[in-house]
Formats: C-alpha cells, structure tokens, sequence
C-alpha cells in the first residue's frame, strides 16, 4: 500500500513537473508567485485530486452526517488542535491568550467530555487559530515565495516550514492503534474539506482566474492571521509588485512611483 | 483555510431602504445587517439555495448602500486611470453584476451565526472608516467581517468587504491586472462580461 502510494506520488511529481517546464517559462510577472508554472501545475494536480476523491468523500460526509455528528466531530479535532494553538500564542508572547487556549482544554476534555463538546466557547473562552507559520511572521521570518501543493494545498515558504513543524507537533500521529490513528486522520482531512464545500461554489462564480484568486486569497488571509485581524491597510496597491520592500525599508517615503 | 470563506455569507447582511445621512457609519451597517438577517431567516426558499430571490433581496436592499465606482477602482487599482468615462461605467457595471451574483449566494449559506459589532474607533470629521464585525458560531473562532465605509451626500456607503481578512475587492487586483496586460481595459470588460454570461446560463439552466 505504502509503496503504491509513493509510486503514484512519484507519477504525479513527475506529470507536474513536465508540466511545469512547458508552463514555467510563460507566467512570471508576479514577485509573490515566483514559481507560478510549477504551482499552476501543482494546482491542476491538486483540482483533480479533489474532483475525484476529497471533494466526493466530503460530501458524502456532508450528506451522511447529521449535524451533531459533525458538531461533535469538528469538536474533538479542534480541543486536540488547541493544545499546540496555545503554545504557538506563549511563543508569540501572547500568554494571556495561551492561558485562554489551554483552558479551553482543560474545560472541554472535562466538562466537555472528552472535547466533544465545546462547553469553553460558552464560558466566555473563544477559540483561536494559531500556527507556527504564523508564529515565525510574528518573529520577522519573510513569508517567502508562495507555493501550491498537492492535497495540503496553498503554502508560502515560511508556512510551509510552519507546516512541517505543525505536523511534527500534532499528537494525533502519535497515536499508537495505528488503525485508530489513521481513520482519525482520515476523518479530520473530510471534515475540514467538508467545512469549506460552501465556499467552492463561490470561488467557481467569482473568480476569473480560479488559481490566481485562491492565491491571492491565501496570501490576504495569511498576512491578516499574523497581524491577529489588524493588519496595514493596503488600497493603493502596494503590495503588488515590490512596492512592499520599499515601504518597509523606509516608511515614511510614499510608495507610489 | 477553514474558516476562509465559509462565512462569507456575512458580505452581503448590509441592507435597508430608509436612511438618513446623519445616521452613523456603525449605525447603518448594524440596521441593514439586522433587517436582511431578519428577512433571510424568514425565506426559506433563499436558505435552499434559491439565488434569484437572493439575488433580489440584495438588489433592492444592499446595493444602495455600496459605491460600485469606487469599488471597481479599487478593484482595478493603477490601470483605473487608463479608462475613459465610458469604461469606467462598463467595468463598474460588469464587476457589480459578478460581485452581485456571486455574493448572493453567500446568503443562502446563512444559517445561526450571530453578529457582534465592535467599538467603532472614528475622531469627528472622519470622512472614511472601517466598521469591524464578527461572525460567531461555537466552537470556531469568529470570523472577522469589516466594512470600508465612506462619506458622501447620501449617506455613508461602503466600498470594500473584509472577510477573515481577504478583501472581496482588492482580491481582485492581481488578476485584474493581469488582464488588462494581455487585453487592455476593454479585454477586461469582456473577461468579466463573459465571466457573468457563463453564471447566467447555468443558473437558468439550473432554474428550468
């Protein structure tokens, strides 16, 4: 099975990068996407692997299971998650908020039965998201060149170092019934995918370029994470092209030309 | 990316006939957003996914209060200067029908998520501010949802949608952007004119 898979990851390297070369060298005007041929092709990879498996077994899910499943469900992943949410705040230097994660996890696997129950949220105890990608932004480290990857999707360089990190530290893995362990993980991946099946039919509407605006998106989205919801307001277009650099290295020169 | 969308249903709760243009910028986004709230969970056509009558609902209630033009501009961003009078009309046409049509269906997502507004922060003669919201649901951190709003002589009128951070608006620029290089300003009317003609025919196709 194991080594099925990595011939099959190893087929698709292989058509995704053959795709790249051809597509590689006609699309590289943006400084954020440097390798936009190679995530283009990425992407196309990662679009077909979701028509045909995540997306169908997802809805699936959304179709099976009735809403305190999934309640109970997303739940449990999220007390489990909150546990390393708390130490990137500490490490952010966010303490108070840390304090707030890992009571989250004390109350819900207590109170909560064994997190299946999200009885900290009604206490007052809200619920963040935090990871080491974005943990290291808040130190400073660049996001770097963005990526596409397949099955874990939109990725900068620092955020997938974050990734690696994340994944490193996630105690579901480290579970030992290894067939418990995998249908956890299995079951984790539906949900998540799940819990975005609303959004695929607005991206399929809005966007001209479907790539281009999940990009975009996940790069917004990214920068607004490490600000904690307050980033810069940007509405002349700064952040395109290398306006950006300029206007760190000195911020009271105005950054248009 | 979880929770990156999934509450763009929030974008357009902005809605509401009668106004005065004293009414405070907070004020006027808590009025619309409470009375569309109030009329989608009373339709249980548009929370089955009906995006005509959502799209409805939008047309008459929220549009008034947004500033297309200056949407489109933002949206377009240094290529805006590019077009004449009559493209600048055109563009902001086509990009309303996409953001309309698009949007709308966020609606239909709508289920029990509250809002909460937070404290506006605005010194006296501020003419441009954001108004911050929150959508909440248990278990998942709320979902922040701002509104860049501005002043005019009708009232204050929004010009930029801010879910979990991503601006619907400025979403936009790069590919934008990237059209009007290939086909200029008129290329980029056509791109989202076809883009629109595309929704249309599947939507009634869907219809009947």
């Amino acid at each position: 099975m194991k080594k099925m898979f990595a011939k099959s990851v190893k087929s698709v390297a292989a058509l995704a990068v053959a795709a790249a070369l051809s597509g590689g060298a006609m699309a590289a005007d943006n400084p954020k996407d440097p390798a936009e041929g190679f995530n283009r092709a990425m992407f196309a990879v990662n679009e077909g692997l979701d028509t045909v498996i995540a997306k169908p077994l997802a809805q699936g899910y959304d179709y099976v299971a009735p809403l305190p499943v999934k309640a109970v469900v997303g739940n449990f992943f999220s007390n489990i998650a909150d546990l390393m949410i708390g130490v990137n705040n500490l490490l952010q230097g966010k303490p108070g908020q840390a304090a707030n994660d890992w009571g989250r996890v004390l109350v819900n696997t207590t109170i909560g039965i064994g997190g299946t129950f999200d009885v900290a949220s009604e206490m007052g105890l809200d619920k963040h998201y935090e990871d080491f990608g974005q943990t290291m932004g808040v130190w400073g480290v660049d996001e770097g060149a963005y990526l596409f990857w397949p099955v874990i999707g939109p990725r900068t360089v620092r955020d997938t170092a974050g990734f690696v990190v994340d994944t490193y530290t996630d105690p579901v893995p480290y579970y030992d019934d290894v067939p418990v362990r995998n249908t956890a993980i299995g079951l984790r991946y539906i949900d998540q995918r799940a819990a975005l099946l609303p959004t695929d039919k607005i991206i399929e509407e809005g966007a001209l370029d479907k790539y281009a605006y999940i990009r975009d998106a996940y790069l917004q989205h990214r920068r607004n994470a490490v600000y904690d919801g307050n980033p810069p307001r940007d509405l002349e277009g700064t952040t395109n092209g290398k306006a950006p650099v300029e206007l760190k290295s000195s911020p009271e020169k105005p950054a248009g030309r | 990316m979880k929770h990156l969308f999934s509450l763009v249903a929030g974008v357009f709760f902005l809605c509401g006939n009668a106004f005065s243009s004293d009414e405070a910028p907070d004020v006027m986004v808590k009025r619309v957003t409470d009375e569309v709230l109030g009329i989608v969970r009373a339709d249980k056509d548009i929370q089955s996914g009906n995006s005509k009558k959502a799209v409805e609902l939008v047309e008459t209630k929220v549009l008034p209060h947004f500033n297309f033009n200056r949407m489109t501009a933002l949206a377009v961003g240094r290529d805006w200067n590019k077009a004449n009078p009559d493209q600048k009309k055109r563009l902001a046409k086509e990009f309303e029908t996409l953001l309309v049509r698009t949007y709308s269906n966020a609606l239909t997502a709508y289920r029990s998520q509250t809002v909460t507004y937070k404290p506006l922060k605005m010194q006296p003669g501020d003419t441009d501010v954001m108004v911050r919201t929150e959508i909440r649901q248990p278990g998942q951190q709320a979902v922040q949802l701002d509104y860049g709003v501005e002043k005019s002589d009708s009232g204050w009128k929004v010009y930029d949608v801010v879910v979990a951070g991503i601006s619907l608006v400025t979403n936009y620029r790069e590919t934008f952007a990237q059209e009007v290089r290939s086909g200029g300003i008129d290329g980029l009317i056509a791109s989202i004119a076809a883009k629109n003609k595309q929704i249309e025919a599947r939507s009634e196709k869907k219809q009947g």
